[in-house]
């Protein structure tokens, strides 16, 4: 049967699935292999340098650099704390002293002969990591993080913003063709995740902000109302370390766009249960989609080997058309056509016919398409 | 070495794919002769860019088979590429560009942002660098925020400049402690040290050395502006190169076996040679061809996510290239919307469209990059936003394509009314022969003459300017080959990479449109004789075919110059292409009407003359 590869989202109620949950530099590992981890524990830890402040200290004593050595009341690797003095001239018989004060704590980095300039490092800063999934540590690279298993119900949506986030599904919509106004907002989605249909308007996201609401999953969003959110306009999409309050995960694109059935209804069927979400995207080479996770329970010897499957198109097979016309729209393929074909736009490009659900059938760039796996 | 190369192979590594060209010296001539591609295999699980290379080859290898008919031709044995040539088997020489892996990221230092941190710059991005980041004494961020900016970014290199020759060390000395204090990480491996290529004030080299040489891996060359009136940036570039090589190529999977396949003939014997970044082979080939032609240059290449701007411009031949690293017609779609407004794109539309609809569609088409438009009306809005795209990035490259700036000159009192101060574009669109497009959307058009539109109202060429593009975008790998071959690179490069467009005729001034704008009597190859009369704000396609050349007589009105001054005539020849001649007499500069009937009124009636879309989007 004739296939070709296509880009598709992951929409699925039962996945083995792996994270790497790794630092951003060499640290230590807090947990070893075999353990079981809740989304909320500490996997890894380390220490960023501290911020590094320099000081212009000839400068300020009013010296030549070569001479500033005399004047030193401290040397490299020295512990200073905030209002210590780091150096000081002799001033004239006991006047007129110039002196200069560390304005932190931590230590002295370095100190220059050529341009009188000293460093001072600030305390280290912790970075830590947490599990994110419920799971099993399946592997630990050492000193720099782990790799978690576990079985879940798993969605990625095609665009996000915001970190990474536990909650409670809660569904506010109950059709997946809903929109959602702010007066559907109400204080009882405190810390929940809040799933909604086709889109939500601005001063509803802004209104789940205020009762406390933690994430947000929607088929749509405004363009504008990203904008008007962030306070600028979106001009590439890397995403995921927004502050805006609470984290979006939008599951079709921009616009009033219904969310798709198989999502929304997964959603539903997990209304109540606790998943991890992060609204991370990049969409370069090495591609990061938004994710959303529900655990489920599981027996360990269920994490065995799995492989990953390529999503093709193939006759009989679901596909979602993702740009105009009938963007959104779900339908059937009947035909994968060999040869080239030019669309409207005079395009030629390769094609595939499909049937879409209101039974009108339709001739499609395969590259404006993606499978659906049901 | 002796004798002709007879079949040379090259790639080019790409982020996403890996493309081998075949080139062969057929019936007295170099020509491209078969294409074939793979994905690149840089990445898991693969981890090994050869087997990329390979899968490309192999394919070149089965389409060569076929094509002529013979099953013995075969350009890999045991997992290598079979050099020197055989009969049927091998090739004379391999070679190859990379822009894997993100290509080469740079920062770069220098004392004045303007002067010394603008060559530093210019040396990196003449060399085919990214430059991530420009930190200079003098660019108002506070220190510990340039400590910052210099451990968070992940360089494959750093560049340090700063300071003439025998002037003041103190700046840069102080640059070399932000550097070091900020102990800076290589992007790639962390089992290696950080390479930083010093070319500043020859007098700091000690102090440069004292701070830097035990954190980093220190190379110390020429200062690459030694008087405040002279740039040297060879040395500089040499060293990227060689570092480019021996550093960041050598961490990237694969590339260990990759540069020892990479041979041809060089000084007389066969040599290793180097795999070069695929925007500096670009560069190298542009240089040759304006060297070879003696032409004058302008090249852009609009990607997914970059847009990067080629020149080589006056009679020194200087070359310029910049990246506009936010402009692009898919990852970053969107930042185009976002640096040029919605009244700048819809300008270039001529219908009405609701601006809410635009917003996401452009917002849908970042998020999914690889779809195409279907329908007329996306395809026509693509292409506006292509036109602002090309626009942005050519205003980016005529701010950096400059002459030298802090530079004094002695001046008469003739100087004096002559405004020519330093710091001015070099770009110089009257002079300007040749301009080459390349990237999906001019590239692949659905009609040659939705490129020539394009790059028309981008670029806005100005007096007689030929037209190209580039077909399969092999001028990377022409680059590299220039190095073995330039006659191989320059003959290919002229019958199979550039499809000609045609030649625009433009000329400079403004006046009413409506009132005359020139005279011209063009004699085609079939003996047909044009002679008319054109108004100000016209657009007329008159074609002529790929090879043939007209006999051309212009007479510009009083107040409009083709090149050889104000009102000057003059007779010459000009050449054809796909599309044919282009007559733009829609000014210099060029003011698109602001009252949206007439904009649109007129944007169809462009539109229909040049036969950019079908009719009945235009009627």
């Amino acid at each position: 049967m004739a296939q070709a590869y296509s880009a598709g989202l992951t929409v699925t109620d039962s996945i083995i699935l792996r994270k790497e949950r790794i630092l951003p530099l060499k640290g230590e590992v807090l947990v070893k292999k075999g353990d079981k981890v809740k989304a909320d524990d500490l996997v890894a830890q380390t220490f960023l340098p501290g911020k590094v402040i320099p000081l212009k200290l000839a400068n300020q004593l009013g010296v030549m650099p070569g001479m500033l050595q005399q004047f030193m009341k401290v040397t490299p690797g020295d512990p200073i704390h905030k209002g210590q003095i780091l150096a000081e001239t002799k001033g004239f018989l006991g006047l007129f002293k110039s002196k200069v004060i560390s304005p932190i704590d931590g230590e002295i980095e370095s100190i220059s002969q050529h341009t009188g300039q000293a460093l001072l490092r600030e305390p280290k800063i912790p970075i830590q990591v947490k599990a994110f999934i419920d799971g099993v540590v399946i592997d630990t690279i050492p000193e720099e993080g782990v790799v978690i298993e576990n079985k879940s119900a798993y969605i990625q949506g095609i665009f996000g913003l915001g970190h990474e986030i536990t909650g409670e599904i809660k569904m506010v919509a109950k059709k997946p063709t809903d929109l959602i106004e702010d007066k559907d907002i109400t204080p009882e989605y405190k810390d929940k995740i809040i799933v909604v249909g086709s889109m939500i308007s601005l001063s509803a996201v802004e209104k789940a902000v205020k009762v406390g609401a933690k994430g947000i999953i929607t088929g749509g969003i405004d363009d504008q109302d990203i904008k008007k959110l962030l306070g600028y306009d979106i001009g590439v999409a890397i995403t995921g370390h927004e502050k805006i309050g609470l984290t979006i995960v939008v599951t079709e694109g921009f616009g009033k766009i219904d969310m798709a059935e198989k999502t929304f209804e997964l959603l539903k069927q997990f209304e109540g249960k606790i998943a991890s979400m992060h609204g991370m995207t990049q969409i370069r080479a090495g591609v990061i989609r938004p994710e959303i996770i529900i655990p489920l329970e599981f027996k360990e010897e269920e994490l065995a080997a799995h492989e990953t499957k390529v999503s093709s198109l193939e006759i009989g097979g679901t596909i979602r058309v993702i740009r105009q016309p009938n963007f959104g729209k779900i339908g059937k393929i009947t035909a994968l056509i060999e040869e080239l074909h030019t669309v409207e736009s005079e395009t030629k490009v390769r094609i595939l016919e499909a049937e879409l659900e209101d039974g009108t059938k339709v001739t499609l760039p395969r590259a404006n398409v993606e499978v659906i796996e049901l | 070495m002796s004798g002709k190369l007879t079949r040379i192979l090259a790639t080019d590594c790409g982020s996403t794919t890996t493309k081998a060209i075949l080139i062969e010296y057929i019936d007295g001539e170099y020509r491209q002769t078969i294409r074939g591609e793979a994905p690149t295999t840089v990445e898991a699980p693969l981890n090994d860019v050869t087997k990329g290379v390979l899968n490309a080859v192999n394919e070149l290898e089965e389409l060569a088979k076929l094509r002529y008919n013979n099953k013995d031709i075969q350009f890999v044995k045991d997992q290598q590429i079979i050099i020197p040539r055989d009969g049927d088997k091998g090739v004379d020489a391999y070679v190859s560009t990379s822009s894997a892996g993100g290509g080469l990221q740079m920062m770069v230092t220098g004392v004045v942002a303007k002067m010394t941190g603008e060559s530093a710059e210019r040396a990196a991005l003449g060399a085919g660098a990214i430059v991530m980041d420009l930190i200079a004494s003098n660019d108002k961020r506070p220190n510990y925020e340039k400590i910052e900016r210099i451990r968070h970014l992940r360089p494959d290199m750093i560049l340090m400049a700063g300071g003439v020759d025998g002037g003041t060390t103190k700046h840069v000395a102080e640059l070399a402690e932000l550097v070091a204090a900020a102990d800076p990480r290589p992007r790639l491996g962390s089992s290696y040290k950080l390479p930083i290529i010093y070319a500043g004030n020859k007098d700091a080299s000690d102090i440069i050395t004292e701070t830097l040489a035990d954190k980093v891996d220190l190379i110390i060359t020429e200062n690459l502006r030694p008087t405040l009136e002279q740039e040297n940036l060879q040395p500089a570039r040499d060293k990227i190169h060689d570092l480019f090589m021996e550093h960041v190529m050598a961490q990237a999977p694969g590339y260990n076996k990759l540069m020892g396949w990479t041979i041809g003939p060089k000084n007389g014997k066969m040599e290793n040679i180097p795999i070069m970044p695929t925007p500096a082979a670009v560069g190298n080939i542009m240089q040759t061809i304006a060297k070879v032609e003696n032409i004058e240059v302008l090249g852009v290449d609009i990607g997914g996510a970059t847009t990067d701007v080629f020149s080589v411009f006056t009679e020194d031949l200087i070359f310029n290239r910049t990246v506009s690293a936010n402009l692009g017609m898919s990852y970053s779609i969107s930042n185009v919307l976002a640096s040029t407004g919605l009244e700048n794109i819809l300008r270039w539309v001529p219908f009405d469209i609701n601006s809410s609809d635009l917003r996401n569609m452009i917002k849908n088409k970042m998020i999914r990059p690889t779809t195409i438009p279907q329908l007329l009306e996306e395809l026509v809005l693509e292409q506006a936003i292509a036109k602002e795209a090309l626009r942005l990035a050519f205003v980016q490259h005529k701010e950096f394509a400059v002459t030298l700036k802090g530079t004094q000159k002695t001046r008469s009192i003739a100087d004096a009314f002559d405004q020519t101060v330093s710091g001015e574009t070099i770009v110089n669109m009257l002079s300007l022969d040749l301009l080459v497009g390349s990237g999906g959307v001019l590239s692949h058009a659905p009609r040659r003459n939705q490129s020539v539109m394009m790059m028309i109202d981008a670029f806005l060429p100005e007096g007689i300017t030929r037209l190209a593009v580039d077909s399969i975008f092999m001028m990377p790998q022409l680059g590299v080959l220039a190095e073995i071959s330039e006659e191989a690179a320059t003959e290919v490069f002229n019958k199979d990479c550039l499809i000609h467009l045609g030649t625009c005729i433009a000329p400079v001034g403004t006046a009413k449109f409506g009132q005359p704008a020139m005279w011209a009597k063009i004699e085609l190859p079939d003996g047909t004789v044009i002679e008319e009369e054109y108004t100000v704000g016209e657009m007329k396609l008159i074609p002529l075919a790929v090879g043939e050349t007209a006999k051309v007589h212009f007479k510009p009105r009083k107040n409009l110059d083709l090149g050889k001054g104000k009102g000057v005539e003059f007779q010459t020849e000009i050449t054809g292409g796909v599309v044919g001649i282009v007559i733009d007499t829609r000014g210099r500069p060029f003011n698109m009407p602001t009252d949206t009937t007439q904009r649109v009124s007129l944007l169809k009636k462009w539109m229909k003359e040049l036969n950019v879309y079908p009719e009945e989007i235009l009627s």
